[in-house]
């Protein structure tokens, strides 16, 4: 199998069938939320979602959930050992003849960077090691959000956020560059391990198309643009997202079979500035002076990344 | 019916022939000290043929616990064992379970918390998962142990219950200690305890579930724990009833309370655990000397089996609570579950005493049950009784003296 195989061309072509429907207590525009719809498109409705405390916690309240598959609502830290047991069981009861394959189902962590990179990483890590057959699905909005979008390990340098604001003696806020969740994983050599957008239906889609016939761990990265947490209008989302593809801040890529590959390689990268403008956690950059030094520092590790690949 | 397999087993090989014994399916599990040969004894069972299923190396115990849930509510049979640390680690886990419903039994070794650190037991692991939802069963022997085991997944598979049953054992005194224990036929356990099959809705593509969700407002989270509250105490009647069967078909029979020697007792001792039979023994040679004693096991102490409590203890003037764990700044952790158990029917004239003993695994000795004795004889209320003597002050000591003898000789 290649990883570039693509199936879907247009989006048209996708499946129209909906697994997540529309009306959930999520804010207007979330990326993360519209993500995960594009996913769900593709895996169909005979999955479980195993869920980390997290925004995407609220899509179910009782007595209501917004999806036709199952959900499990764990802990911060706990989504994946509990993927873990559904996995462990459903394959007992298949191989004992309890159950027939067609009640099979996909089994899928949801969980925010918070959980992803920080509590819900040691756990993770452990159920890469023993090759747990699962998807996980992390929905990248660079912080905590549902507590009110603090900074966490995957906050991007010269964000502020909730805990890291910028200060005179802290003008950046966030100090400290982002954890590679991507690198990370590949560390590990997983099955599957590819980055999405939901302005990339079509790349998400084929991506998910080609995982889903997979076995073992298989990670994907949701670029989120949280319109509530980042501080931009609801209808920018897809605007947002297209900007961070488009200077380079959010490679498209893929992981498989001992090679990374990127899918959408910006020919010319927009400066990261009109991608750190159009949002409120960046602003402090721009006003009341322009700090120089970090816009320069954050193009220049946008600059490096890329430079290993051109 | 075939006869009865005796054998010389530790508690901890008692827990996994109970498991054994159960067909259970699938056992998640991380090592700690005194539980580790429980799962040791299992890995090699799954790995040999001897069980089928699977046995999982977890990374945690709040994993491992994840990974019971889990598996649970996908319709396995599950098993599991921790201790101590285990249980602070996992704690968040458990609460979490509980509130699944899933029916599942796990086994506590109970081992002293830090700090200090220390590998010998005492309760307040147990006691700590008091109020999460599990139920919990105190073993005094090897045997009991695999009864209430077997028992226990009657109980938690019970319609009525779906709930994770949690049965405990003293580290030491009977994780390794052999005693013997007779084991069931295999044919019979299958009789009293069939193939597990969920009541509840499991996961699988048939049956798409929300199973956990978020509640908003106060009606809903209350309505579900008063619902769960309600489940737990049920599970008092369904233990008596199960527990009957269980006498049937094995000839030992089991309540949430036992009473040894209370007919016309005058002093009683509230135990658990196995020190309830180094309080037994005490007992015996009190009543040599013409003291009329008693002692009052709990068996059961989630759901509190309050009624029963009230009942063996009615008309004592003179009872000793004795809890070997400590709630810093308040004492022992049972006594005002025992006092508020007897305050409805309150007899004029009682003393309830409470006494701390047998910390990080130090014995009570006959002697100090002599002690206690003397203090229920004293009419006036006292704080809690620490069982703690010159001989193991001198104990203590003995080790400073070793690593600083001129500051010890000094004061
Ligand atoms: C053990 C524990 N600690 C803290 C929390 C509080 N909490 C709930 S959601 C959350 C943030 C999670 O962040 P992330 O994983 O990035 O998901 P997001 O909220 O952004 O969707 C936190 C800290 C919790 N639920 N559990
Ligand atoms: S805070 Fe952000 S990530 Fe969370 S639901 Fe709202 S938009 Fe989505």
């Amino acid at each position: 199998m290649s990883a570039i195989t693509s199936n879907y061309k247009k989006i048209k072509d996708l499946n129209p069938h909906e697994s997540l429907s529309a009306g959930t207590s999520l804010c207007a525009g979330c990326g993360g939320l519209e993500g995960l719809r594009l996913a769900l498109k593709e895996l169909g409705d005979d999955v479980i979602i195993c869920n980390a405390a997290g925004c995407m916690t609220l899509l179910s309240v009782y007595p209501f959930t917004p999806l036709r598959g199952s959900w499990l609502y764990t802990t911060m830290g706990g989504p994946v050992p509990a993927a873990q047991g559904v996995r462990d069981a459903l394959d007992i009861r298949i191989q004992q003849g309890d159950m027939p394959e067609s009640e099979n189902l996909q089994v899928m962590v949801l969980a925010g960077d918070g959980s992803s990179n920080d509590m819900g990483m040691g756990p993770t890590s452990s159920a890469i090691h023993r090759k747990l057959d699962f998807i996980y699905f992390c929905y990248d909005n660079e912080a905590y959000g549902n507590t009110g979008f603090q900074l966490s390990a995957a906050s991007p340098f010269g964000g502020a956020t909730q805990t890291a604001p910028s200060t005179g003696l802290h003008p950046a806020g966030a100090e400290l560059p982002k954890k590679d969740l991507f690198e990370i994983w590949r560390a590990q050599n997983p099955t599957y391990i590819a980055t999405v957008s939901p302005r990339e239906p079509i790349d998400l889609a084929n991506k998910f198309a080609k995982a889903k016939l997979m076995k073992g761990p298989r990670l994907f990265i949701c670029l989120s643009p949280c319109p509530t947490g980042w501080g931009f209008d609801p209808k920018e989302t897809h605007l947002i997202a297209k900007l961070a593809r488009d200077t380079g801040i959010f490679p498209l890529k893929e992981f498989f079979e001992g090679k990374v590959m990127h899918n959408k390689v910006p020919r010319k990268r927009v400066p990261v500035e009109r991608y750190l403008e159009r949002q409120k956690r960046f602003q402090h950059l721009f006003i009341p002076v322009r700090q120089e030094e970090t816009l320069a520092q954050i193009q220049s590790r946008v600059d490096a990344y890329w430079s290993q690949y051109e | 019916m075939k006869p009865n397999r005796k054998m010389m087993l530790t508690g901890n090989k008692a827990a996994a022939w109970a498991a054994r014994l159960a067909r259970v399916e699938y056992v998640p599990a991380f090592p700690i000290t005194p539980q580790t040969e429980i799962v040791e004894t299992l890995a090699g069972w799954f790995a040999d043929g001897t069980m089928q299923g699977k046995f999982t190396n977890m990374d945690s115990e709040h994993s491992m616990f994840m990974a019971a849930g889990a598996a649970s509510a996908s319709g396995v049979r599950v098993f599991t064992a921790s201790s101590s640390q285990g249980i602070l680690h996992g704690l968040e886990s458990l609460h979490t379970l509980c509130g699944w419903r899933v029916p599942l039994v796990m086994v506590n070794v109970s081992r002293a918390l830090a700090t200090p650190i220390t590998l010998e037991p005492d309760h307040n692991d147990v006691l700590i998962t008091r109020d999460s939802g599990l139920i919990q069963l105190h073993a005094e022997t090897c045997q009991e142990v695999l009864d209430l085991i077997l028992i226990g997944y009657h109980m938690a598979e019970d319609p009525k219950v779906c709930l994770p049953v949690l049965v405990n054992m003293d580290g030491f005194y009977l994780s390794f200690t052999r005693e013997p224990v007779s084991i069931p036929d295999p044919g019979l356990v299958e009789k009293f305890l069939p193939k597990f099959k969920a009541v509840q809705p499991v996961f699988q593509a048939s049956q798409p579930q929300a199973r956990a969700s978020a509640v908003f407002g106060g009606e809903t989270y209350s309505w579900f724990k008063i619902q769960q509250d309600l489940a737990v105490r049920h599970a008092e009647k369904v233990f008596i009833e199960k527990a009957w069967r269980f006498s049937e078909m094995f000839g030992r029979y089991y309540l949430p309370v036992e009473s040894f020697r209370m007919e016309d007792a005058e002093y009683v001792f509230v135990m658990s655990n196995s020190f309830a039979t180094k309080g037994k023994s005490a007992v015996l040679k009190l009543r040599d000397q013409g003291i009329k004693a008693g002692l009052l096991k709990l068996c059961m102490i989630r759901p509190f089996p309050e009624k029963a409590i009230a009942k063996a203890l009615k008309g004592c003037k003179k009872i000793a609570v004795i809890d070997q764990n400590i709630a810093p700044g308040r004492g022992g952790i049972i006594y005002p579950e025992i006092v508020s158990a007897l305050f409805p029917e309150k007899t004029a004239g009682q003393k309830v005493l409470s006494v701390i003993g047998g910390l990080g695994g130090k014995d009570i000795r006959e002697e100090d049950f002599g002690t206690i004795i003397q203090h229920l004889g004293n009419p006036k209320p006292e704080g809690p009784l620490y069982l703690y003597g010159e001989q193991d002050l001198n104990t203590f000591l003995k080790f400073e003296r070793i690593a600083k003898p001129e500051e010890v000789a000094r004061s």
